[in-house]
């Protein structure tokens, strides 16, 4: 396509657009703006919903029994039985704590991750009209929106949601007699369905559609960052399909591939042929859950590069070893998986390979990390509400990247297995990490979208509140994990608590002293200040459209990437004429630079000093 | 607006879009298979003691399943080199085979299937089995009345507008065998006699078919046949829209049918090559 | 296979039939070596997936034109073999690897 050529195409297309109509600009788009951003408030409402859940479980675990406030009679009114007088009983405390996970990594981070900022800013970034297969990315969404529809319609079907944990181990999903899990696993094939087309798409976005100058090693890291999660995703997935198919198959043609010989749940099952492998799930699921922990956090340390660029004015320290690293940290993440499962009587030859690649693993997680650290070092920086969120990700996912290691030994794992220690490990990775660094992303695009900024001050509140309440929340649950509190407990494990276990007359070793139960309160309450915290966010969000500091230009953070370089929202096709690229992703602060104190890749003219070539 | 590459190669690159995308998709689906090959591996390693089921498929229809697919996957690329070399005619024959020949494929698979859920096997209350195609089956109502059930089986009680009638007797056409390993695993060379065998309800434990539920190797081997099977129908739909409405396309735009004609035939080639895998593991060993 | 000129159909057409052919010959060994008096069913297994994996590579070169292929594609297959490879070993490896069961003195 010649650019004068698309100039004209441009003005023809935003004709075009009016004609559209309502459902085929908004509902039915094909615009992958359109469909980030379908993707991106779909994601999010299901975040919210997620942490509801979590808060009602909360509260179940810091006051076994008694009724939840405010919302207790309305889950009693909707859901009957299981929430009888406002209490969570034990059933629906587990429909949530299955529920919540699933839905945290499959309908909200993924799809905010991958489906919205991967959709959005990809093609914008490599400086393309579109994604490669723009209906096929209509396709993937509508595929995620209706697994989204059945893993929500399952809490209201007799019986509840799915109940055995986001990791559905079998024998136990399939020993629970409710439909739940046929929903869940249903579900699934769906997600999983949307995400091999999404992430095939992404990919060819980027093999096929750089703009012109756009080598591989001009590409800014959160196009990297997308590229290998795509990967990810698209390899490791699969397999879960297999087994979702097959867990199905056991569900409901009623055969035995994870049921073993022998098992009596409430009797002998007769009905079943047994003889199969409730290892093989696990190995299924972790083939792919592994891989999934690092589609969770690729993509934010891919915004978190991209904002701490531009906000210290300099070029990202070590580009390169960044692009190695993720690529490397990919490669490895498909043959850790197994550390997940030392405990169920693995043998020491193959549990020494899992060891030494988890450990081998976590080398290029440090090196991005320090790479980040290091791009900070002389910098000016501006310390703007999308900037904060990215600074407090890099010691967050410190914390969670270095709590894992003890976990990756399986000497020191059969301690920290299923327990709060777990919890709080995956989540300081998972929630002040990834979060916030949607968060950021979220602070940082939002002009872009919508032409307007976010209100700084009240985003600064919001990440003030929630950098310090995410500690609260979550610091804790080392401590109780290390001194032994077992994870998915409805009771919070009031059970084993020393002064319960006393008034019984029983003394036991290891019993959870009353400071450890305690937490669970002050944790409580630290989630509902969270909670009350996301307020200013979510008005900020919707008020600005309207009300909100109208851009300058184009460009508002000065930044040199080439999403910057398009109209304010961009029009369908993007870009007014094609853009050529003459640099790195990088080039703030350059040498000899006169005036600005950036060059956007587009800038034919200006030193060349690609962040590169620099070392 | 139009996308870049869609029917041209981008040159750096060397391929087209779809045909990048058609590889990644069996990247994937590899990943797909691997999962379900893993999972026959761990089912038949696994196995309890004389479970894991050998010799219950008829090679010779594999066999014949395998020439026909493998036959496919050449007239889908001569389709191919027809479109390419512009030769529209030979592309409607070509292409005309391989939907007749994906169509005698899935009826092979459907008539294989059948045979399984036709294949009973009764555990006795003496811990004996009988096992063998389905005969007949005998009820009775509350009146003491009789009803013959020819090569079927209802279950242990079946309504029929008022009447309810319960199992008196199943007569399976096979053998009897002491152990399930003579059943699954008999020796090499070794044929069972048939014979009409009929046993009344009262002596049988557990009835069943050789459906998916039978035992962990039915279950595999209904998960990937079907799972295949399914892989093959949606190619033949594809294939035939390419062949019927969607071949209007060649008179307008060459190329981008050439194209879809290629990654289409590339989905197919892999359907083969998965069965090539699917042939020798569950057939052949 | 980016390119088949008229010219070339002929010996293009015929290559495809060796290859058939041979795919068809590898069945037939397949077959027999299945009904072969090979005793060992170890030898046997390995023997006809090692046939079986001759017949998918000659369909994936010559069918499917990975001879031909570009370099990105190819690299994307080699790492999805890599990790089919391990998805596969590692998991039957795992096991077949338990502890021995000692009883508690
Ligand atoms: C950087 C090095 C890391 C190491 C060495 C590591 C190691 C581990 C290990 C060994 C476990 C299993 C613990 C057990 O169940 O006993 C685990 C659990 C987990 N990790 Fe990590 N991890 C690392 C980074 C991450 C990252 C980046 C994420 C996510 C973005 C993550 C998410 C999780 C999750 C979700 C679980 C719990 C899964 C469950 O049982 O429900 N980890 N980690
Ligand atoms: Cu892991």
């Amino acid at each position: 396509m010649q650019a004068t050529h698309a100039a004209s195409h441009a003005d023809v297309h935003h004709d075009h657009d009016h004609d559209l109509g309502f459902w085929r600009k908004y509902v039915f788009s094909i615009d992958h703006k359109v469909i980030g951003i379908q993707y991106g408030l779909t994601a999010l409402a299901f975040l919210l919903f997620g942490f509801f859940l979590m808060l009602m479980m909360r509260w179940q675990i810091a006051k076994p029994g008694q009724p939840i406030p405010i919302v207790g009679p309305l889950l009693e009114a909707v859901l009957g039985q299981v929430a009888a007088k406002g209490i969570m009983s034990p059933d629906l405390y587990n429909s949530f704590g299955a529920m919540h996970g699933t839905i945290m990594v499959f309908l909200a981070i993924v799809p905010l991750a991958s489906g919205a900022f991967g959709n959005y800013l990809v093609p914008l970034q490599v400086g393309a009209n579109d994604m490669a297969f723009p209906r096929l990315n209509m396709v993937s969404y509508q595929f995620y929106f209706f697994g989204g529809i059945i893993m929500f319609a399952s809490f209201f079907i007799p019986g509840g949601a799915a109940q055995a944990g986001w990791t559905s181990y079998a024998p136990l999903s399939l020993a629970i007699p409710t439909d739940g899990q046929t929903f869940w696993l249903l579900g699934m094939v769906f997600l999983i369905t949307s995400s091999l087309l999404g992430s095939a798409n992404i990919i060819v976005t980027i093999v096929q559609l750089r703009a012109p100058g756009l080598t591989w090693m001009r590409l800014p890291f959160f196009v990297w960052a997308q590229f290998v999660a795509s990967f990810l995703l698209l390899l490791a997935f699969p397999p879960l399909e297999a087994a979702g198919i097959m867990q199905l198959m056991d569900k409901v043609a009623g055969t035995s591939m994870f049921l073993p010989s022998g098992l009596a749940v409430g009797g002998p099952l007769d009905n079943v042929s047994g003889g199969g492998s409730p290892l093989l799930w696990q190995h299924l699921f972790w083939f792919l859950a592994h891989p999934e922990v690092y589609v969770l956090i690729l993509p934010a340390m891919g915004i978190i590069s991209e904002i701490i660029a531009n906000n210290t004015r300099k070029p990202l320290w070590g580009y390169r070893s960044l692009v190695y690293a993720s690529l490397g940290l990919g490669f490895m993440s498909f043959i850790v998986w197994a550390h997940h499962m030392y405990l169920t009587g693995m043998g020491t030859v193959i549990a020494t390979f899992f060891q030494t690649t988890t450990m081998i693993i976590s080398i290029p997680s440090v090196i991005i990390l320090t790479c980040l650290l290091i791009s900070l070092w002389g910098g000016s920086i501006r310390f703007n509400t999308p900037m904060l969120f990215s600074l407090a990700f890099l010691p967050m996912f410190g914390i969670g990247g270095l709590t894992g290691l003890p976990l990756g030994f399986s000497a020191s794992d059969i301690h920290l297995h299923d327990t709060y220690y777990v919890i709080a490990h995956f989540h300081y990775v998972v929630a002040p990490g990834t979060i916030f660094a949607l968060f950021a992303g979220i602070y940082f695009w939002y002009p872009k979208l919508t032409g307007r900024m976010m209100n700084e001050f009240w985003g600064k509140v919001h990440f003030w509140l929630s950098f310090v309440f995410m500690n609260l929340i979550f610091q804790p649950m080392f401590a109780q994990g290390m001194a032994g509190m077992l994870r998915r407990m409805s009771d919070g494990g009031a059970n084993y608590a020393t002064s319960v276990l006393a008034k019984s007359g029983v003394e036991v070793t290891g019993s959870l002293s009353d400071m450890i139960i305690r937490l669970n309160n002050y944790i409580l309450w630290a989630a509902v200040g969270l909670a009350l915290a996301q307020i200013p966010f979510i008005i900020n969000l919707f008020w600005s459209i309207k009300n909100g500091q109208k851009v300058k230009n184009d460009n508002p953070w000065d930044a040199t990437t080439l999403e910057w370089q398009t109209p304010t929202p961009p029009p369908h096709g993007n870009f007014l004429k094609e853009p050529s690229v003459y640099r790195g992703p990088y080039e703030y602060s350059p040498l000899g630079g006169k005036g600005s104190d950036f060059l956007p890749q587009t800038e034919p003219e200006g030193v060349a000093q690609t962040s590169s070539t620099k070392h | 607006m139009e996308i870049p590459y869609a029917v041209k190669p981008r040159p750096d690159t060397g391929v087209y879009n779809a045909k990048l995308g058609m590889w990644l998709f069996l990247a994937s689906e590899v990943m797909l298979f691997g999962g379900l090959f893993s999972a026959y591996i761990l089912l038949r390693v696994g196995a309890p003691e004389g479970t894991w089921t050998q010799g219950l498929l008829d090679i010779r229809l594999g066999t014949i399943n395998t020439v026909i697919l493998a036959f496919s996957a050449v007239t889908t690329l001569l389709a191919w080199a027809a479109c390419k070399v512009r030769d529209f005619g030979k592309f409607k024959m070509w292409h005309g085979l391989t939907i007749l020949l994906a169509l005698v494929f899935l009826g092979i698979k459907s008539y294989e299937y059948r045979d399984k859920f036709s294949h009973f096997q009764i555990r006795k209350a003496d811990g004996t089995y009988v096992d063998g195609h389905i005969a007949g089956s005998k009820y009775v109502d509350a009146a003491g009345q009789e009803r013959e059930i020819h090569h079927g089986f209802r279950g242990k009680t079946f309504t029929e507008g008022e009447k309810e009638f319960t199992l008196a007797s199943v007569t399976l056409n096979g053998y009897e065998a002491e152990t399930l390993k003579e059943i699954n695993q008999p020796e090499r060379g070794h044929k069972h006699e048939h014979k009409d065998i009929t046993v009344p309800a009262a002596e049988i434990k557990k009835i069943g078919n050789y459906g998916p539920a039978h035992n962990t190797f039915t279950a595999i081997y209904f998960t990937m046949t079907g799972l295949h099977a399914l892989h093959i129908l949606g190619g033949v739909l594809v294939i035939a829209y390419f062949w019927g409405p969607g071949s209007k396309m060649w008179h307008t735009e060459p190329d981008r049918f050439t194209n879809r004609i290629e990654v289409s035939g590339l989905f197919w080639h892999f359907v083969d090559l998965v069965w090539i895998f699917l042939f020798p593991i569950l057939y052949l060993t | 296979m980016d390119d088949l000129k008229p010219s070339d159909l002929g010996s293009y057409t015929r290559r495809c039939f060796y290859v058939f052919f041979a795919v068809i010959c590898g069945t037939a060994l397949m077959v027999a070596a299945s009904l072969s008096p090979i005793s060992s069913s170890g030898l046997r297994i390995s023997l006809i997936l090692v046939i079986a994996a001759v017949n998918a590579t000659l369909v994936a070169t010559f069918l499917m034109h990975i001879v031909t292929e570009k370099r990105f594609v190819l690299v994307v297959l080699a790492f999805t073999a890599i990790f089919f490879v391990a998805l596969i070993g590692l998991s039957s490896y795992a096991q077949h690897d338990v502890p021995a069961i000692v009883a508690p003195r």
